[in-house]
Formats: structure tokens, C-alpha cells, sequence
């Protein structure tokens, strides 16, 4: 059980391209944090830094309050759980759980209640003599936790540990882990390039792209609150509709429409002239007031419990979430409204959002 | 095959059988001669079913080498084989399997010179370089020792390639994992890497104990002294120059010894490998 801060955490290669351009932040003792972005964006060389895979080149990593920049991996007193398990395959269920034990030479009767303890939790019990080669997925994955929790470290690192499971069986672990969580309290760092998977188990994310942490906080925040472009179009699903407006005045116009929504009155002092205006598909309903949007229906993605409705609108599409009862003819026209306050202003040269 | 006629089937078992037959039939002979007498053999054409000499002529071969070429027991020489071979077998594998480790794993400089340099001396056959060698073999006064057997030939460039390429497909997240579990490098080594290696290990402990069994031109360099010889060298010595006669009952015999050892070493293995095979641990 510990904290770990981050104090501007920089990387780059020793050709000295920069993959991770300083992040900071503390992260709090017994916190589940998500680390989300695009492949590419550096969240597994974060993480693979905070376990010691990885050399830091400026910055300082501190675990518990000790910076660990120089500290081996098995010092810094923390599990990883690997994307492909990592497991031992010559080993079985309980030498693979018990490895880390038997290393630092703890008695055998700890070493044996421990792994009775993990294999309860995880429900591996009748596996313990087992090969991994003769487990299925989801219960390699769960070996793999089980050599993590069994070590009782100050922090769990994981590394996109649901991306080699099938749909249903990555929903089922994904509660696992959350469970998990709360029975053991332990400080988590969980890395992914699922949305989903960030928005249903971390207390707080970090959303990065291109090696920078583009925005730091809660699930809800994150996702009601974006601060760029990337943040907003990156998180929900699907994503936020994006359309290029031009100001003019205290409006602007939205790219070949007619269309002019008013800007709030605190942007008006800074926005500059190329705008970006963004609205998510489940922030469009299906009646006229305050900015309307027209467009036919192109295509209906039935999802059962609602639908997507994809139309041309201006100089691009625009995707509306409606209900699943009421599912519209393609062809027929509509007119959707932004609910109050659910557009989102961002400017078109620097992907930031517009703040007062 | 998916196709069922008859005539189909007794076609490809005729030319199977007579494949067979065609390697088998120089075996089959060598078994004959070295049951045979010596006036037996020398009858044309020679008989082509065992005689009652079986005995007599392994007893005589086991303890007292032949009576007109060298006169080594071969007993002794079938030991000088087998120490031999598995000298270089083993040693093969132990040493490149750490240096196939050492270039996988670790990253120091020239690492890649290094790799380089081990495979082109792949390219160098031991007949290049055997003068040198048996140079520095005398010097160290190795001649007509197991030391001398074995050491010049126990390093190998290819054992060191196969286990360099084994390496590459094991996942480096295994070695990160026993890093984070707290394993060193050698640690890691011992309760990794060598488990996992067992089937190629069994697989090159087979080849490689076959190649030091048939080794002839270095071990024919290195021993003068006949209780020296490996029974590839004997068998060659029994073989008398000039107008002597060879007793080829009793060079038959030997060779069918000579045969036994890999023979065995496959059979024994070839579980190893088929286990190997069938499990897919990785």
C-alpha cells in the first residue's frame, strides 16, 4: 500500500526522439487509475517506467515516498500483470503464483497460505496443479493476478491485461477486477486503449496522446468536461460529432450551413476565429428549441436498447443517439436540438477547448 | 489418402518395401559377415544367412581386437567413444546454450561482433583449421587424452545459432515477469530458460552425439596409443594394409558395435523429442 507520485516523468530513446513529454501527478494510496490513449501514446512505456522496465530520462518516479528512478524492479515492491499473462508455462498454477515467494525465501506455510488465500479469491482452487497451457483464457488471466495479489505489493501495475480476452469474457473480468479492488484496497495502475474499460474502473484517468498527459480526472469530469479535442473526441462512444464553424461576432457559423449558434458570453472575449464545435450523439434530442440541427437519415446503426443515426449535415456527418423504439425510415428528415449547455467550443489551431 | 483401391495400396507398400530393403540390405550383411568364420566369408558368393560364429567373433572383438590388424580390445575403444561423444554433446550444449543466453539476454558492447563472429566460424569446417588446432593440442600436452578428444571440438557455432533462435521465441514478457518476481539473471536462467529448453536440448544432445561418435579425422590426429582409438578409428585399424588379410568377420562385428550406441541414444530419445513435439509449451 502506497502512493506514487509522478514529478514531470520524461522518456525518450537514445536517438532522442521523445515518446513521453513530462507527466505529473500523484497518484493516492489505494486509487485505481486508468491510464487511456490510442496506441502509440505512451501509456504502456508510463507504466512499464513506474515498474522499472524502463529507464526514466528526467523526472522522478517515487513510490511510497521513495524515488525509485535507480531502484530494480523487484525492489520497488510492486506486481505487473502482463497483456499476454507472462505465466511460466512450465510451471504450474501454484509454482507460477508462488515463484515471486520462493525467491525472496519466505517459509513454505506463508508461501502455501497465501496462495490458498489468492486461489480463493480468484476462485482457481481446483486449477492449483495445473499447466497455464491447460487453462482457458479468462483463467490464465486470473493466474496472473493471482501471482500479483500473493506478492501483497504496494501497487498493481496493469498492462492492457483484458485485450486478449473475447467481448464477454473482458466485460466479466473487467467486474472482477473491479471487485477485487475493493476488497484489497491495493493502488492500481491500469493501462488501456479501451474507453470503456477507463470509464467503468478508474477513479481517476489519465487520457494521453502523443506521449503527453492531455487530461487528468475523473471518469464523469473527463467525460462531461474535455479539455481538447483529442480528450473529447476520445472518450464516449461513439465519439462526439465535430463540426468546423467560422466566428462571426458573438455566433458562429457551422461550415456549408446557414446554421449560427450564439457563443456563450464568457467566450466571446478570447475565441478566435476558427472554431471547432462538438456535441455528443446522446446530447442530440429529437426536438426543435434552442440550436436545431436538420439533416436526413443516411444510415441507422440498431443497437436494440437505442440507435445511431448517421446524417449529412453541413460539410461532414453528424451521429445522433435516439431511442431504440423509435428508430427513423432512412430518407426522412430531422430535426434534433442540442440539450442546453451540451456544446462544446474548441479552438480549430491548437485542439484546445475554449475557456473563459 | 483419401483414395481407397486396392491396387493403390499394394503398389505403395511394393515400392516402400523395396525402399527399405535398400537400406537395410548393406546392414543386413554386415550382420551376416560378423556371424560368419573368416573361410566363410571369403567364399563366393558369400552366404546371406547367419552363421554360428555370432559368439565367438563379438567375445573375440569385445576382448581381444583382431588377430592380424590392431589387437586393441574394442570394449575399450566402444568407451573411448562414448566418453568422447558425450564429452563433446554435453559440452556443446552447456556452452552455447550460455552463450546463446548471454546474447539474448544481455546488452553489452559488440554484443552483435560477437554474434557475428560465432556464426561465420559456422562456415569454417574443423578441416580448416586442424593443423593449428592439432598445434595447439601438442603444445598443451594434450595428445592422447579424453582433454584432447574433446576440448578442441566443443565449441559450436551451430548448437549456438539453434538456441540463439529458441531464445527470440520465447516472449520477453516471461524475463520481465521473473525480473519484477525478483529472479537475476541466472536465477532466471535456471528455472526458465533450461526448463523450457529441454526438448531442444534433448534434440541437439542427439545430433551432437552422433557427429562426436562419427568424428574420425581429429580423433585419428590426437591418438597414437591404441587404447586411445575410438572404434571409429578401430575399425579402420583392423583393416590390415599390404598383402595381410583382413579378417572382415571380425571388422563386421565391431561395426555392428560401433552401429549400437547412437542407435540407442535415438531410440531413447526419440520420446523426448515426440513429447516435445506434442507439447506445445510456450
Amino acid at each position: 500500500m502506497a502512493d506514487i507520485d509522478l514529478r514531470n516523468v520524461k522518456k525518450s530513446y537514445t536517438k532522442g526522439v521523445p515518446v513521453i513529454h513530462g507527466v505529473t501527478t500523484t497518484i493516492a494510496d489505494g486509487e485505481f487509475i486508468v491510464i487511456v490513449g490510442p496506441s502509440g501514446c505512451g501509456k504502456s512505456t508510463l507504466l512499464r517506467m513506474i515498474a522499472g522496465l524502463e529507464t526514466i530520462t528526467e523526472g522522478e518516479i517515487a513510490i511510497g515516498g521513495r524515488v525509485v528512478n535507480n531502484v530494480e524492479p523487484k525492489d520497488r515492491n510492486i506486481a505487473m500483470v502482463f497483456q499476454n499473462y507472462a505465466l511460466y508455462p512450465h510451471m504450474t498454477v501454484y509454482e507460477n503464483m508462488s515463484y515471486g515467494l520462493r525467491i525472496r525465501r519466505m517459509p513454505p506455510a506463508e508461501i502455501n497460505e497465501r496462495v490458498q488465500r489468492a486461489a480463493k479469491i480468484l476462485e482457481l482452487g481446483p486449477f492449483l496443479q495445473r499447466r497455464p497451457r491447460e487453462l482457458s483464457g479468462g483463467q490464465r488471466q486470473r493466474v496472473a493476478m493471482g501471482r500479483a495479489i500473493v506478492r501483497e505489493p504496494a501497487a498493481f501495475l496493469f498492462d492492457e491485461p483484458l485485450s486478449n480476452l473475447d467481448a464477454k469474457l473482458r466485460v466479466q473480468m473487467r467486474l472482477e477486477i473491479q471487485k477485487l479492488h475493493r476488497q484489497l484496497r491495493t493502488t492500481s495502475i491500469f493501462v488501456t486503449h479501451d474507453q470503456v474499460e477507463a470509464m467503468t474502473l478508474a477513479d481517476r484517468m489519465i487520457v494521453m496522446n502523443l506521449g503527453i498527459a492531455e487530461q487528468i480526472g475523473r471518469p464523469i469530469e473527463v467525460y462531461e468536461d474535455p479539455n481538447s479535442l483529442f480528450v473529447a473526441g476520445f472518450i464516449g462512444s461513439p465519439a462526439m460529432n465535430f463540426l468546423p464553424a467560422k466566428r462571426f461576432g458573438d455566433e458562429v457559423q457551422l461550415a456549408g450551413t446557414q446554421l449560427r449558434v450564439p457563443l456563450p458570453p464568457q467566450l466571446r472575449a478570447s475565441a478566435p476565429e476558427a472554431i471547432m464545435v462538438g456535441v455528443r450523439p446522446e446530447h442530440l434530442v429529437a426536438e426543435s428549441g434552442g440550436t436545431t440541427f436538420q439533416f436526413r437519415v443516411e444510415t441507422v446503426e440498431a443497437l436494440g436498447a437505442d440507435s445511431l443515426v448517421h446524417g449529412a449535415f453541413g460539410e461532414g456527418t453528424v451521429v445522433a443517439r435516439v431511442d431504440g423504439h423509435m428508430t427513423p425510415e432512412i430518407g426522412t428528415e430531422l430535426t434534433f436540438s442540442a440539450m442546453p449547455g451540451k456544446l462544446y467550443f474548441f479552438d480549430t489551431a491548437t485542439g484546445k477547448r475554449l475557456r473563459a | 489418402m483419401v483414395e481407397h483401391r486396392p491396387w493403390f495400396n499394394v503398389l505403395a507398400h511394393a515400392i516402400l518395401i523395396m525402399g527399405v530393403m535398400l537400406v537395410a540390405f548393406p546392414l543386413w550383411i554386415t550382420f551376416v559377415a560378423s556371424t560368419l568364420t573368416y573361410d566363410q566369408i571369403i567364399t563366393v558368393p558369400m552366404p546371406l544367412v547367419p552363421g554360428d560364429q555370432l559368439i565367438e567373433n563379438y567375445a573375440q572383438v569385445l576382448t581381444a581386437g583382431s588377430n592380424k590388424g590392431s589387437s586393441a580390445p574394442v570394449s575399450t575403444m566402444l568407451l573411448n567413444s562414448f566418453i568422447m561423444a558425450t564429452g563433446v554433446a554435453v559440452g556443446k550444449i552447456a556452452i552455447s546454450i550460455l552463450s546463446a543466453f548471454a546474447i539474448i539476454y544481455f546488452r553489452f558492447p559488440l554484443r552483435n561482433f560477437f554474434f557475428w563472429m560465432i556464426f561465420v566460424t559456422l562456415m569454417l569446417p574443423i578441416e580448416v583449421r586442424i593443423i593449428p588446432t592439432f598445434k595447439v593440442a601438442s603444445d598443451l600436452n594434450l595428445l592422447d587424452s579424453y582433454a584432447g578428444l574433446i576440448l578442441p571440438i566443443i565449441a559450436s557455432a551451430t548448437a549456438t545459432f539453434l538456441f540463439r533462435q529458441f531464445f527470440l521465441t520465447i516472449p520477453d514478457e516471461l524475463a520481465e515477469a521473473a525480473r519484477i518476481d525478483g529472479a537475476g539473471p541466472m536465477r532466471f536462467f535456471w528455472d526458465v530458460v533450461l526448463p523450457l529448453s529441454k526438448t531442444n536440448m534433448a534434440a541437439l544432445f542427439v545430433i551432437l552425439f552422433i557427429l562426436g561418435w562419427n568424428e574420425y579425422l581429429w580423433p585419428l590426429l590426437i591418438t597414437s596409443r591404441e587404447e586411445m582409438y575410438t572404434v571409429v578409428i578401430g575399425i579402420k585399424r583392423m583393416i590390415a594394409g599390404g598383402d595381410a588379410t583382413t579378417e572382415w568377420n571380425l571388422v563386421m562385428a565391431t561395426a555392428m558395435l560401433a552401429l549400437l550406441p547412437p542407435a540407442m541414444v535415438v531410440i531413447l530419445m526419440q520420446k523426448w523429442f515426440v513429447k516435445g513435439l506434442v507439447e506445445t509449451e510456450k
